[in-house]
């Protein structure tokens, strides 16, 4: 396991390499002179040239990206061109702020959609499911910066519970999460209600119940575990995402994370910062994936002895080189 | 040992779908005694297995119902039992191995808690070691190490796996098993094994079964009794020495044999039985077997033959035989 764990690590190299050379030339070739826009429009050709040398802009592309990745390598993800603090510094100060927004939302989504999905499962074409199936349809049908501006209207404003902007108290965080929820939250109860309806159909269930096992039980010990593992997935691959910075989000409610720092950075073409926060959310979702990956292990022997097969198989290979 | 354990009286199972209605089990009678075996035969959707679902109470939510008849089992009136009650049944009194083993066993449940899972449902009082012991006993029982009571169903063969299916069954020591074609999804060589072991624990718990099945032999081999079905209905019974050693056979069971490759005779070609099933779903008014049957008359397309239910002897469903064909005459 913890060699499968490690190679999965070492996999993500190779992504990480891919999507930075592409951001890397998207930033290049759109237009715009990082020198000019830190200047201002009125600085002098000589002073534009001046910092253009100081930025390293001068060089052929394929000197600055290399430069550029083995910074990265020792962990220097180099300085922001606007405010010349280092950019790894600059992430981490706000990506608390992101990973707690991501976080609440997915566990308000979490705990509200799976007991919904199972029970609408349960009692299919019921008048809960009936309600459960619109309620989720109108969620996937609303933008989350909808949701969120809805939610601001109704218990910032009119009702007064909740503040509207900033993070300064745990209440500054509840409606940014409701909105991450309500986006998310539609996506998990459709998928826990289909396949608990699939797995209710398998034999196996059949058996436990031929063993004089109740519905409840049935539901609880035999089809909710089996159930999980899509839902696991859509959880994660949610999570991961959100954990990149939800820019709609976060410009509705103002919140300094690391969504409104990525969009900041690419309209003032602020290369390191636009370089850093995507290599940073591409890590972040790498981990996030392999630990679903992991959680999977868990949830079914059946995967559990696939990987335990792999490495072994691994571990053979390596023998006979 | 001459009570009847279970009793089954004009059963009529349906199901309803939203185009129409399925008459599945059309009037059933069968009783299976006290530590017999009976063999239940017939071609797919014949009923067999929704006899045995509705005997379980198991039919589909919402779209299978017991329309009437009876079923008593051990003294209790199953179409009348309650879920809760059925819950105390199932596992304990009468208990259900079904068709595909491969299929049949949780897949994230270790085969020892799967069968625990029985124990504690219906013997509470025990005490988890006690139940531990139970279940190594179940599992040597069915020929399976118990220091594998710790796998996952995925690490067992198949014939392993329905024996696990088997432990399962037979860990509440019930008074009736049904095993709806335990045997059909295994090779031959582990088929026999199978019902080798299931007859052997059978005669040692004591249990009545009943045993749905294609094949002749196998109720050759293990049943006492034997109840042939065509359509929803049992067209022919008997004990097995009557039905299988006898010329006089309802025209559909003579099909069947003709249907066995006989290695005495050198037929060239063997005799399958022509044609289909009727619909279920629109019943035809005489003799279910009519369209297909070579001895048919003109009677028989317009009248239901009648079918002996007193004694224990050979009852054919069919016009030309016994009482049915003294009444036909007469009227």
């Amino acid at each position: 396991m913890i060699r499968y764990i490690g190679q999965r690590l070492l996999m993500m190299i190779p992504v990480i390499l891919g999507i930075s050379l592409i951001i890397f030339s998207i930033m290049d070739l759109t237009k715009g002179d990082p020198a000019r826009l830190i200047l201002g429009e009125g600085a002098t050709l000589e002073a534009i040239e001046a910092k253009r040398e100081e930025l390293g802009l001068n060089d052929h592309f394929i000197v600055r990206y290399v430069k550029y990745i083995a910074g990265v390598a020792v962990g220097d993800f180099g300085r922001s061109y606007r405010t010349d603090a280092p950019v790894s510094e600059e992430i981490f100060s706000r990506f608390p702020t992101t990973f707690y927004i991501a976080f609440l939302g997915i566990l308000f989504a979490t705990l509200f959609a799976i007991p919904a999905g199972v029970i609408s499962a349960v009692r299919q074409y019921s008048a809960i499911d009936v309600i459960t199936t619109v309620v989720a349809m109108l969620l996937t049908s609303m933008p989350g910066f909808f949701v969120g501006m809805l939610l601001i209207l109704v218990f910032a404003l009119m009702l007064r519970i909740f503040p509207a902007t900033g993070i300064s108290t745990w209440k500054h965080f509840i409606l940014p999460s409701l909105s991450v929820a309500s986006v998310t939250m539609a996506n998990f109860i459709r998928m826990t209600r289909s396949t608990m309806l699939e797995v209710i159909r398998q034999d196996y269930i059949r058996t436990a119940r031929a063993k004089g096992a109740s519905v409840r039980r049935v539901i609880f010990t035999h089809c909710l575990r089996n159930s999980l593992l899509p839902v696991v997935t859509v959880i994660g691959i949610n999570f991961g995402v959100q954990l990149g910075g939800t820019i709609m989000i976060e410009a509705v409610f103002a919140i300094p994370g690391l969504g409104t720092y990525m969009i900041n950075a690419i309209r003032q073409k602020d290369i390191p910062a636009v370089m850093g926060s995507v290599i940073f959310a591409a890590i972040v979702a790498g981990i996030v994936n392999l630990a679903v990956d992991i959680m999977y292990a868990y949830i079914d022997p059946r995967v559990k002895s696939h990987y335990e097969r792999f490495t072994k198989r691994g571990r053979r290979d390596a023998g006979k080189a | 040992m001459n009570v009847n354990l279970l009793e089954i009286e004009d059963l009529r199972v349906i199901y309803k779908t939203d185009e129409d209605t399925i008459y599945a089990v059309n009037g059933v009678d069968m009783s299976v005694k006290n530590g017999e075996t009976m063999g239940l035969v017939g071609e797919t959707g014949a009923g067999k297995t929704t006899t045995a679902l509705a005997i379980m109470k198991l039919l589909p939510e919402r779209t299978g119902f017991i329309k009437s008849g009876r079923i008593t089992l051990d003294g209790i009136d199953i179409t009348r039992a309650t879920e809760h009650e059925m819950e105390a049944i199932r596992g304990n009194t009468v208990s259900m191995i079904f068709q595909d083993p491969m299929t049949s066993l949780n897949p994230t449940i270790t085969v020892g808690r799967q069968i625990a899972e029985v124990l504690q449902l219906h013997e509470k009082s025990k005490s988890s070691s006690e139940m531990a012991r139970s279940v190594d006993e179940m599992m040597e029982l069915v020929g399976i190490p118990s220091h594998r009571k710790n796998e996952y169903p995925h690490q067992f063969s198949g014939g392993m796996k329905q024996r696990i299916v088997i432990a399962i069954a037979l860990a509440c020591k019930p008074k009736l098993l049904i095993a709806d074609e335990p045997t059909t999804a295994l090779d031959v060589t582990i088929q026999d094994q199978v019902l080798e072991m299931m007859n052997d624990l059978k005669e040692r718990l004591g249990t009545s079964m009943i045993l749905i099945t294609h094949d002749l032999g196998v109720v050759a081999q293990t049943c006492d009794t034997v109840a042939i079905m065509y359509a929803g209905e049992i067209i022919e019974r008997g004990r097995v020495e009557e039905v299988f050693d006898t010329q006089i056979r309802h025209p559909y069971t003579s099909g069947l044999f003709g249907s066995i490759p006989n290695i005495k005779v050198t037929a060239r070609r063997l005799n399958p039985i022509d044609g289909l099933m009727p619909d279920p779903a629109s019943p035809p008014d005489g003799c279910g077997f009519y369209e297909r049957c070579p001895k048919k008359m003109e009677m028989c397309g317009k009248k239901p033959p009648l079918f002996p239910t007193e004694g224990n002897g050979h009852a054919i469903r069919c016009w030309l035989h016994g009482d049915c064909a003294r009444r036909g005459d007469g009227s």
